[in-house]
């Protein structure tokens, strides 16, 4: 039995004429892939003694890790809350579509719904590796039902539970089955909420903090009992406050478990936080902000009616609420123009929103060997930028899955 | 032997750099017929490896038709290491050109019996033809290669252990630390570099002045191995003007009074390109 394998004579592909996003700075390096995966072109050239069987000319256009969106609740007329027979259908529409915006892999997200839509749902969305058929699926999001009645923001009040009874024994049955879950936002002043985070961080499932009245005290708890997520920082949970700055607080708060740091969800829709809000979060704790979209089934779609989860939400150009209200209910911004804006407002350096689509979504979910950077040995999921962070192109494992129109041809 | 002096580093890079370059060209390799060509590492050479990648993204010189071999390489240090002389090659040379990377030798300083990786590494170069050109540079302390004061001046690739010179002027590149530069090296001997048929030594900086001047000026002496050559029937020394500070104005008139010579092995430069 020979021990190790031979050199694999799988095709080398070179992206040449471009700058990588790696190690935080835009380099001037060409990118090799073989076999979905990013490649050493120094240990190919001493080791196997080979060149590229293939180049590719990137035009001089930016190379990023492939966005990961972990907030999303549909899009494209899809709704994930919504039990269907057909779940898998809708989750490979809003894949492939979203391919366009520069996301090669997501989180569907579940709203606060009854325990039947959860056990008919969850086992319809397993994860799923990305590719031409679209954005691979890391896990699903759930956000809720055991959240705050009074800051339940767009969730349906009538769903909208506590543990307290049977601490985790009311999580797996309201649920039905964690299996493909990989976050779980609720509210840590429930009571019992200690054991829950506990439990479910020890399966390998991340917890957020979200939709919650807590104060810093409980939410630096719930941090030190496993939580390393806040979902959409600002919105849902009490406003900073200079004597008990609440959950926002945990961006710099000094009760951080070491070699640890807390990240944090964004929405830069230009919409939901306002500029100098985002500013301040991002000079606070700059490497933990993640840019998610939290888009609702209306992404993609025209202005008007659409549904939400058990409700019924208004679309109005860039912004959608709950019908007939003020409430704001997700957004509508695609991934790619989070980041734009994202960069805009804050003047932040173009890595550093970059990284906070791509590299910080993949630590949160303890994915950074192979997912959101383009070192060597991670999965060749990319996107090609021109200087306005317009995408150009998106790869999977290194094959071209979707290319924007080139004009006048 | 020819001392062609230029204004200044960059000039003296360029220089050198169109020497190379038409050396390549006349030879006119192919598949049958490569041309070789000994390098050096450090940072003397940089400018000129950068003029002859920009000769190569023009489409003037293509190296699918040259083998290399290096001069040396440090022992122990993985060879991944930033400082390492491989990671030296591919990133300021190897990876911005068209070379086989079949054709690019340099020595294993990892290997499990260094001395037979010396002996195999001198039996390539006589399987390839021997050295056309061999480029080097010149330590502070007057070496060729790591040929370090008191090495043989016909001796052959071998392991040999640094001077304190060199590992002090390569402490730049280890964070200024002295315990992180490795002390033994695998080098091409003297003896090695002379077999050349042709052999360049780029020389550029005031620091190393009085090496220069030990070089050629005084006799062949085994403390300043660089001396060697002037016993070479082709030796050029490409210097710029602060490298010659230490020399003697007549030695330096005299060869800028040569320019003119000096200059039509440059001008016209050669093109790999159809129609020239």
């Amino acid at each position: 039995m020979r021990g190790g394998e031979g050199p694999s004579r799988a095709p080398v592909l070179q992206f040449t004429n471009c700058r990588l996003l790696r190690g935080g700075r835009l380099l001037r390096e060409d990118l090799w892939v073989r076999e979905g995966r990013i490649l050493d072109p120094e240990k190919l050239f001493f080791d196997e003694r080979r060149l590229a069987d293939r180049q590719q000319d990137c035009g001089g256009c930016i190379l990023a890790p492939g966005f990961i969106d972990v907030q999303i609740n549909g899009g494209f007329g899809v709704d994930f809350s919504l039990a269907t027979e057909d779940v898998g259908s809708g989750v490979a529409l809003v894949a492939r579509k979203i391919l366009s915006h520069g996301v090669t892999a997501f989180c569907p997200t579940l709203v606060t719904s009854p325990p039947e839509v959860y056990h008919k749902v969850l086992p319809q969305i397993p994860v799923k590796r990305g590719g031409p058929h679209g954005a691979g699926v890391l896990g699903v999001h759930l956000e809720g039902p055991f959240i705050s009645r009074q800051k339940r923001g767009a969730h349906p009040e009538a769903y909208v539970r506590s543990f307290e009874a049977n601490a985790f024994h009311d999580v797996l049955a309201t649920y039905g089955s964690l299996d493909n879950v990989c976050i779980l936002t609720l509210a840590p002043e429930l009571d019992r909420s200690h054991e829950v985070i506990q439990e479910l961080t020890a399966r390998g499932i991340r917890v957020s903090l979200g939709h919650s009245v807590a104060d810093l005290r409980t939410a630096e708890n719930a941090m030190q009992s496993g939580a390393t997520f806040i979902t959409h920082l600002f919105n849902a949970m009490l406003p900073f406050h200079h004597r008990d700055p609440g959950i926002v607080g945990l961006l710099t708060s000094d009760q951080v478990p070491p070699g640890r740091h807390i990240f944090y969800g964004m929405i830069a829709d230009g919409i939901h936080t306002n500029p100098a809000a985002l500013r301040i979060a991002h000079r606070a704790h700059p490497q933990g902000l993640v840019l998610v979209t939290d888009a609702v089934p209306a992404l993609g779609l025209g202005n008007g009616r659409h549904t939400l989860g058990q409700q019924v939400v208004e679309v109005d150009g860039l912004s959608a609420y709950v019908a007939g209200t003020k409430t704001l209910c997700g957004s509508i911004a695609p991934m790619d123009t989070c980041v734009r804006h994202f960069l805009q407002t804050t003047g932040c350096s173009v890595e550093s929103a970059l990284e906070s689509a791509s590299l910080h979504p993949a630590q949160l979910l303890g994915l950074e060997k192979h997912k959101g950077s383009l070192d060597f040995g991670a999965d060749a999921d990319f996107v090609v930028l021109d200087d306005a962070l317009h995408v150009q192109a998106t790869y999977i494992s290194g094959e071209r899955v979707w290319q924007a129109e080139v004009a006048g041809q | 032997m020819r001392l062609v002096i230029l204004d200044n580093y960059d000039l003296a890079s360029e220089w050198a750099a169109k020497y190379i370059c038409n050396r390549i060209i006349q030879f006119k390799p192919g598949q049958d017929r490569y041309f070789t060509l000994g390098l050096p590492t450090g940072s003397t050479p940089l400018g000129c490896y950068k003029k002859l990648i920009e000769y190569h993204k023009n489409g003037d010189l293509s190296f699918k038709y040259v083998k290399t071999f290096n001069m040396d390489e440090y022992v122990g240090l993985p060879r991944n290491h930033p400082e390492s002389y491989h990671s030296y090659m591919w990133n300021n040379f190897f990876k911005h050109i068209d070379i086989d990377p079949n054709n690019a030798h340099i020595l294993d300083g990892n290997a499990a019996d260094l001395q037979a990786e010396c002996d195999a590494f001198e039996k390539k170069i006589k399987e390839a033809g021997g050295i056309d050109l061999f480029v080097g540079g010149i330590g502070p302390d007057g070496h060729i290669a790591f040929n370090e004061p008191g090495s043989s001046l016909v001796s052959r690739t071998r392991l040999k252990t640094l001077a304190m010179d060199t590992i002090l002027a390569s402490a730049k590149y280890f964070d200024g630390d002295l315990s992180k530069v490795p002390t033994m090296a695998l080098t091409v001997g003297v003896g090695t570099v002379m077999d050349a048929r042709e052999v360049m030594i780029l020389i550029t900086g005031a620091h190393k002045a009085f090496a220069l001047y030990k070089a050629i000026e005084e006799g062949v002496n085994h403390m300043w191995t660089v001396s060697a050559f002037q016993q070479h029937p082709r030796t050029i020394f490409v210097c710029d003007e602060d490298a010659t500070l230490e020399l003697r104005v007549k030695t330096v008139k005299y060869f800028k009074g040569l320019m003119h010579v000096h200059n039509k092995l440059v001008d016209p430069l050669y093109s790999m390109k159809e129609g020239n």
